[in-house]
């Protein structure tokens, strides 16, 4: 048996040493891996959320609404279009209806101004050559305004990833350790953050699109279309955030004073006459200078401070509010006004995010689940060890050895993958351990078949191996496409498992086959035994 | 030394003299499974029904108050909830079925999970939330495409490569088996109504693969004794190969049945549903490729010319060499 000359040998025995040193740093604890000098690799496997404890969620853009608001802003860049350029162009109401926006022009000499007026509000989208709008000519006087898909599907894009940046934000400031980020397809994020407690306090941060804007309250409005919630033309009527129904809203002007995304920083504080919890904000430049020519204007008028479409409070200007810093209060606890604060700071959420999907893990748990796998896979391999070993005696135990290298490669090789450990994928170690012997419970057997023929040692092994690969082979490669099947389709713990068992079918090969057939071959070598018992 | 042999050397069972006896009782089990799947239907966890799932320990007392917790979450205005104790006598799961028109709005899901758990925590001392799922609709019907999927692309691919590596008449054995092994590890979630979710998908992979495993190394034996025997019956060869195999198939076997034994009794309870199954697919997949897999060819008229061609034309070369010595 020429196959293993001294070289392979070294080689192999060589990647072995490094693999079980890759695989060592993974089964330490923190304490235990600081002495580990800095200059070695230390690639550690990551547990999964359902073995550390933790929260996993899926946020789903809603897409609906945002498409939605994204036509009423067209609406209203119509209207200002109209209004604001010279000459003026009379149009009828602007209707927004079935997804499109319509509207009639009073004098038809004016049609095609009015539509070209329309166009340069549209945007072209990257580099197609369309725009995010078409504007039509419909029924002599009509203009019809329809979102383009290519124009709504940017805008949807650019809102997702820059909500995904704004979600980053946000955690990062709650201060949790490793938290995972990740858009998912066109409108999803996931989000992962390891070992958190309240995961009700995570989910009330990232649904909260924290749009802030402070706008003029219409004191001369009816009180009783107040109480009706209803408002008159350029005004909004908005609802309290805090205060039980039936109190009606508050009218405010349409037009915004300022808005959080004029904002440079927000703290939570306390207000320092009355000791109420309170969120401190600065203002940049011009956010600050239109905050203090409003308030100047308006002394003894009273503004409203509205967050995500709610009136959190309309109290009177008492004096002009100069240098771009405000203080708003609001029935605040330290953690709900601190909560606000890192949700304005980090900025508006351009669309809404939906939780659709979320699991929670106690940290307790996970530990168990840890300990308990553990055991269970502990006993598992001293099992099928102790089993291999009466059943096949020398060639038993040189597959031992191939199931124990094979155990710290799976892990050497999932933790330089980053790959991840779940609850599942401790099961598919514990399956590995069975299933990695079939290998050479294959060739032994094999080997004992070949030698009833009559066939000499040298001979019946030579024979077993090469006789039993094919089924190997084959059978492993089957295996491999459930995996890859698993890994592409699963979601979660699937591919968790499917991470160890694709990994776990390709070092099981490598170490019941050639491993083991390497010591045979030293073994034979050395020894040049007449007799051969399996 | 004397070494442990399971199956002795000289075993001769004729298993294929009761193929038309077996093939009967796996037809009638295989219909008896798909009828209870389809009438008795399937206890789809959170994963695949959408919902809520709170697991939770009270960890001063010895046993979950199931009934007060009923009355406490009935309280709450939450209709339909389903509690159970599940693995020690002190830990509950919780579920909830989505409430009407929370696929529109997913907010409401969460505030029905959020509710319960700080209702828990107020009334109950040292009581442990130790997880909370909640999954909507839209996304549970997504995992249960996505799961389908997976098991159905998993099937035909690797049918298609059996008959790419052996004949066609393998691949369709193939085929019949995984879907024979398929049809009863539902039967057995539909009858025992064990909670079927994304674990246990994967269990069925795991056992497709499993199955395969067995039905490879068998067919991998008839193909060598169709070409080593050529003037063989067809019957009695399918039996030599099945008694060749046999000392792996048993030894393979009770390595996985020990690693999954092990597994059910100390592993965590969240994994019983999913180890079962493998266990259960480990007996069926074992059968299936001696009763299922290896009678079809029978009828599908494999003989020893089956591979001959492909040999004088020289495909199958990769293996030429292991014949005819």
């Amino acid at each position: 048996m020429n196959d293993f000359p001294a070289w392979k040998v070294w080689l192999l025995t060589a990647l072995l040493v490094v693999g079980v040193l890759l695989a060592i740093p993974s089964l330490l604890n923190e304490e235990q891996r600081s002495y580990i000098p800095d200059f070695l690799p230390q690639p550690t496997i990551n547990l999964g959320l359902d073995l550390s404890g933790g929260v996993h969620i899926l946020l789903e853009a809603q897409t609906e609404e945002f498409e939605e608001q994204r036509l009423q802003t067209m609406a209203d860049r119509i209207e200002d279009a109209m209004n604001d350029q010279d000459p003026r162009i009379e149009i009828g109401d602007i209707s927004r209806s079935g997804g499109r926006i319509t509207f009639t022009v009073r004098d038809e000499a004016q049609l095609d101004d009015a539509m070209e007026r329309v166009r340069a509000e549209t945007q072209p989208v990257g580099f197609t050559g369309q725009r995010d709008f078409s504007v039509e000519n419909e029924d002599s006087l009509r203009v019809v305004v329809t979102p383009t898909q290519a124009g709504t599907d940017e805008a949807i894009n650019n809102a997702v990833a820059t909500a995904t940046e704004v979600v980053r934000t946000r955690i990062d400031e709650l201060g949790t350790r490793e938290p995972t980020i990740i858009r998912q397809g066109a409108e999803r994020i996931v989000v992962q953050v390891p070992g958190l407690d309240s995961p009700e306090s995570l989910m009330s941060l990232l649904g909260r699109t924290a749009s802030l804007e402070f706008r003029m309250v219409n004191y001369e409005a009816d009180p009783n279309m107040a109480l009706a919630c209803q408002a008159p033309i350029g005004s909004a009527a908005l609802p309290y955030a805090d205060q039980d129904e039936g109190v009606g809203c508050v009218i405010v002007q349409r037009r915004v004073m300022v808005s959080g995304d004029q904002l440079v920083n927000a703290q939570q504080g306390f207000d320092q006459r009355t000791g109420e919890v309170t969120v401190n904000l600065t203002f940049d430049g011009p956010g600050g200078r239109a905050f203090g020519r409003v308030t100047q204007e308006n002394v003894g008028r009273p503004f409203a401070i509205i967050l995500d479409g709610e009136v959190l409070s309309a109290p009177n200007i008492n004096e002009p509010i100069l240098g771009g810093n405000a203080q708003i209060t609001g029935s605040f606890s330290v953690q709900s006004a601190n909560e606000l604060a890192i949700a304005l700071r980090s900025g508006r959420l351009p669309v809404e995010l939906a939780v659709i999907e979320d699991r929670t893990v106690g940290a307790e748990i996970g530990e168990e689940g840890v300990r308990l796998g553990g055991l269970a896979g502990l006993i598992a391999t001293v099992t099928v060890m102790t089993f291999m070993f009466v059943t096949y005696g020398r060639f038993g135990i040189y597959s031992n050895i191939a199931l124990a290298l094979n155990l710290f490669l799976i892990l050497a090789i999932m933790a330089m993958l980053d790959a991840t450990l779940t609850l599942p994928g401790i099961a598919g170690f514990v399956l590995t351990v069975g299933a990695a012997v079939d290998a050479n419970v294959l060739i032994n057997e094999r080997i004992r078949e070949e030698q009833r023929r009559g066939r000499k040692v040298i001979d019946a092994i030579q024979t077993g191996y090469k006789e039993a690969s094919r089924a190997i082979f084959d059978a492993n490669i089957t295996n491999f496409i459930g995996g890859a099947l698993m890994f592409s389709f699963g979601s979660g713990p699937v591919r968790g498992f499917a991470v160890v068992l694709v990994v776990g079918i390709i070092t099981s090969v490598f170490t019941a086959v050639t491993i083991t057939r390497m010591m045979v071959s030293v073994w034979i070598k050395n020894k040049r035994p007449k007799e051969l018992v399996v | 030394m004397r070494l442990l042999k399971l199956v002795p050397d000289t075993t001769n069972i004729q298993f294929l003299k009761w193929r038309n006896v077996a093939i009967i009782i796996s037809i009638i089990l295989t219909v008896a499974s798909i009828t209870l799947t389809a009438t008795r239907g399937l206890n789809f966890g959170v994963d695949f029904a959408g919902g809520q799932m709170i697991q939770a320990t009270f960890t001063e007392d010895a046993e979950a108050p199931v009934v007060q917790l009923r009355e406490d979450i009935a309280g709450l205005g939450i209709e339909g909830a389903s509690i159970q104790r599940f693995g020690d006598e002190n830990q509950v799961s919780i579920r909830m079925r989505v409430t009407e028109g929370a696929d529109d709005d997913p907010e409401i899901a969460n505030q029905v999970s959020t509710q319960v758990t700080q209702m828990m925590q107020a009334n109950y001392e040292g009581v442990r939330i130790d997880s909370v799922d909640s999954v909507s609709g839209k996304v549970s019907d997504e995992l249960f495409r996505a799961g389908a999927l997976a098991l159905g692309l998993a099937m035909v691919a690797i049918s298609l490569y059996i008959w790419l590596r052996f004949e066609w008449q393998f691949g369709v054995g193939a085929l019949f088996a995984l879907f024979h092994d398929v049809a009863l590890t539902f039967g057995f979630f539909a009858l025992t109504q064990l909670e079927f979710n994304l674990n246990i998908v994967a269990a069925l992979l795991t056992i497709i693969g499993y199955s395969l495993n067995d039905t490879i190394v068998v067919y991998d034996r008839i193909r060598e004794n169709l070409r080593k025997y050529r003037k063989m019956e067809i019957v009695p060869l399918l039996d030599l190969s099945v008694n060749e195999t046999l000392a792996r198939t048993v030894m393979t076997s009770l390595t996985m049945v020990f690693a999954l034994v092990v597994l059910i009794w100390v592993g965590p309870d969240l994994l019983f549903g999913f180890t079962a199954a493998m266990l259960l697919g480990i007996f069926i997949g074992t059968y299936s490729s001696v009763y299922m897999a290896a009678p079809i060819l029978i009828w599908l008229k494999v003989g020893p010319d089956t591979f001959v061609p492909e040999e004088a034309s020289g495909g199958q070369k990769i293996h030429k060499e292991g014949y005819g010595r």
